[in-house]
C-alpha cells in the first residue's frame, strides 16, 4: 500500500480527473450546469465547468464546501438534470434526461415509501421492472438480510430508525444490481457512530457487488476512510480543485481511521478545503 | 402507526368492540334518565323512540321519502368525492392557482351554507338539484382542501426515487403518487361524506317536499317528538355506522394502499 503524499499545494481549479489505467465506467467532459435567473435573480453557475473519469469498480468520493454544487453533479450525472453544457456518459453511452440502466441512486433524505413494508420497499424496484416474483423473492431476501434488516421484513418504515431506513433505501437500490451506485450523503442525518458502521456496510456491499461508486459527503473523515481517491470541489462554481489517491487496499473497514497514513489523508482534504469553505462561508453569511 | 399495528391482536380488537358497546348503553342510560327528568313530551324514551322507528321503517311512504333522500345525497356525495378531487389536485399540482383559490374556499368553509340558500334555490330551483347542489356545496370543499394538501405534500425526493428507479410517468403516478396522497384524500372523503349528508338533510328541510329532512320539519310543525327523535336516532346510527366504517378504512390505508 502506498501511502498518502503530504498536503500540498491547491491544484488550479478546472484540475481534470483522469482515472488513469482500467475500463472507464464513467466520463464527464467540460460540464456545467447553470440555473436561469427568475425575476430580479440573476443567473446561477452551480457547477463547472468540470472534468471527470471514474474506473470500473473505483470507489469515488467528493467533498466540498456547502452549496458547491456535489448535489447538482450527482443528479446531472444520474440523469435527473441535463448539464448546461458538456457531455456525460455512462459505460460509453451519452447521459440524457432519463436514470441509465445500470445506475442507482440513494438520496440524502429519507426516500422509503412510507405506504410499503421494508420488503415491499425492497422489491418495489423489481417488481415494476416485470422481474418473476421468486427472483424478486431471493433477490429481496439477500439485499434485507445484506443491510441487517431480516428482522423488519414485515415493518413498515415509521417503525425503523433513520440509520434502518437509509440502509433500506440502499437495498431497494441494491436488489436492481446497479454497475454504478451514486450515493448522495446518504449518511448525512446519521450520529457519527452509525456512520462508521454504514461505512463499514457500504464497503462490503462495494466489494460484493464490485459496482462503481460515487459517493458525495460533507464528512472529510467518511471520504477519507472509504474512497480510494477523493475529488475536492471547489466553492460555487464548482470545480476539482485536487484529487487524493487514499490507497488503502480493497479489503478495508472503518478501522482504518486510527492509522496515521488516515490523519495525513484528512489533513490534506481539509488543507485543500478551508480557504474555499470560508470562501463558501462569507458567500452565504 | 406503531400502535394500531401493535393492537391488531384479536384480544385488542375484542375490547374495543366491549368499549364500543358500554358506550353505546352509557348514552342510551343518559337518553333514559333525561327522559324521566323532562318527561315524555319533550323527550320520548328510547324504547318510545326505537317502537316508532320500527313502525316507521315499515311504512311505505316513509320508504319513498328515504330513497329520495338516498338519491340526493347520492349524487351530492359523488359532485363532492369526484369533483373535489378534481379540483384539489389541480389546485395542488399548479402552486399559484391553489394560492390564489385556498384563501377562497376556507372562507367559503367558514361561513353558514345555510346563507346561501335562497340563491341554490334561485339558481336550481326547489326540486331534488337543489338539495343536491346544497349537499354538494358542503361536501366539496373538505376534498378539495384535503386534496390539495396531499398533492403538495408528496415528498420531492419520492417523485425523485421515482424517476431512479426508472418509473414511467404513468406508473410514477399509480405507484408514488396515488398511494402517497390516498389517505390524507380518503380523510377529506370521510370529512366531505359527513358535511354532504348534512347539507343534503339541511336542504330537505327548507323549501322541500319529500325526504327524510321534509319528514323531520313535518313533525316539528305537528308536535311529534317521536318522529323527531326516531329519524335523529336513524340518522346517528347510519352516520356513526358509515363514518366507523370509513374511519377504519382510513385507519388501513395509512399502513398499505
Amino acid at each position: 500500500m502506498a501511502p498518502p503524499g503530504l498536503p500540498r499545494p491547491v491544484a488550479e481549479p478546472g484540475t481534470a480527473v483522469t482515472g488513469g489505467p482500467g475500463q472507464c465506467a464513467v466520463r464527464l467532459a467540460g460540464v456545467t450546469r447553470i440555473y436561469p435567473g427568475a425575476g430580479l435573480h440573476p443567473p446561477v453557475q452551480a457547477l463547472g465547468p468540470l472534468d471527470l473519469e471514474l474506473r470500473q469498480g473505483e470507489f469515488f468520493a467528493v467533498v466540498g464546501p456547502s452549496g458547491c454544487g456535489k448535489s447538482t453533479l450527482l443528479d446531472v450525472l444520474a440523469g435527473l438534470s441535463r448539464p448546461t453544457s458538456g457531455t456525460v456518459e455512462f459505460e460509453g453511452r451519452p447521459v440524457t434526461d432519463r436514470v441509465p440502466e445500470g445506475v442507482g441512486v440513494v438520496f440524502q433524505e429519507d426516500a422509503s415509501f412510507h405506504w410499503l413494508t421494508v420488503r415491499d420497499n425492497a422489491a418495489f424496484g423489481l417488481r415494476r421492472q416485470g422481474v418473476p416474483e421468486r427472483e424478486i423473492a431471493e433477490r429481496v431476501d439477500h439485499a434485507i438480510a445484506f443491510m441487517g434488516l431480516k428482522a423488519f421484513a414485515t415493518a413498515y418504515p415509521a417503525q425503523l430508525s433513520g440509520g434502518m431506513r437509509q440502509r433500506l433505501c440502499i437495498a431497494r437500490t441494491l436488489v436492481l444490481r446497479p454497475r454504478l451506485l451514486l450515493l448522495d450523503e446518504p449518511f448525512g442525518a446519521l450520529d457519527q457512530q452509525t456512520r462508521l458502521l454504514m461505512g463499514d456496510e457500504v464497503l462490503r456491499l462495494w466489494r460484493e457487488t464490485g459496482a462503481t461508486v460515487l459517493l458525495i459527503t460533507h464528512a472529510l473523515d467518511e471520504a477519507a476512510m472509504l474512497a480510494d481517491r477523493v475529488g475536492v470541489m471547489s466553492a460555487r462554481p464548482g470545480r476539482f480543485i485536487d484529487v487524493v489517491t487514499t490507497g488503502w487496499p480493497r479489503e478495508r473497514d472503518s478501522t482504518i481511521v486510527a492509522r496515521p497514513e488516515f490523519g495525513q489523508v484528512t489533513a490534506r482534504l481539509w488543507s485543500n478545503l478551508r480557504a474555499e469553505s470560508m470562501k463558501a462561508m462569507s458567500t452565504t453569511a | 402507526m406503531t400502535a394500531n399495528v401493535l393492537s391488531a391482536s384479536p384480544s385488542a380488537a375484542w375490547r374495543a368492540h366491549m368499549d364500543t358497546a358500554l358506550l353505546v348503553a352509557a348514552l342510551v342510560g343518559a337518553w333514559q334518565l333525561l327522559h324521566f327528568a323532562v318527561g315524555g313530551d319533550a323527550l320520548p324514551s328510547p324504547l318510545a323512540a326505537s317502537r316508532r322507528l320500527v313502525h316507521l321503517l315499515a311504512d311505505p311512504d316513509f320508504a319513498a321519502n328515504a330513497a329520495e333522500t338516498a338519491r340526493a345525497f347520492g349524487y351530492a356525495l359523488l359532485i363532492s368525492w369526484i369533483g373535489g378531487l378534481g379540483l384539489g389536485v389541480l389546485l395542488g399540482a399548479h402552486r399559484l392557482t391553489g394560492d390564489v383559490f385556498e384563501p377562497m374556499l376556507v372562507t367559503l368553509y367558514a361561513i353558514p351554507k345555510i346563507t346561501l340558500y335562497p340563491v341554490i334555490l334561485l339558481l336550481f330551483g326547489l326540486g331534488i338539484s337543489a338539495k343536491i347542489a346544497f349537499g354538494a356545496l358542503h361536501g366539496i370543499i373538505p376534498v378539495v382542501l384535503f386534496t390539495m394538501t396531499a398533492v403538495r405534500n408528496i415528498h420531492p425526493v419520492h417523485l425523485k426515487s421515482a424517476r431512479a428507479l426508472h418509473l414511467t410517468p404513468a406508473a410514477t403516478a399509480l405507484h408514488v403518487i396515488l398511494p402517497a396522497t390516498l389517505p390524507e384524500v380518503f380523510s377529506g372523503f370521510r370529512i366531505g361524506f359527513a358535511l354532504t349528508l348534512l347539507g343534503t338533510l339541511i336542504g330537505e328541510m327548507f323549501a322541500s317536499q319529500r325526504g327524510i329532512g321534509y319528514l323531520l320539519v313535518h313533525a316539528m310543525q305537528n308536535n311529534e317528538p317521536e318522529i323527531i327523535v326516531a329519524l335523529a336516532l336513524l340518522l346517528v346510527a347510519f352516520a356513526t355506522i358509515a363514518s366507523s366504517l370509513l374511519l377504519a378504512l382510513d385507519r388501513r390505508l395509512r399502513h398499505a394502499a
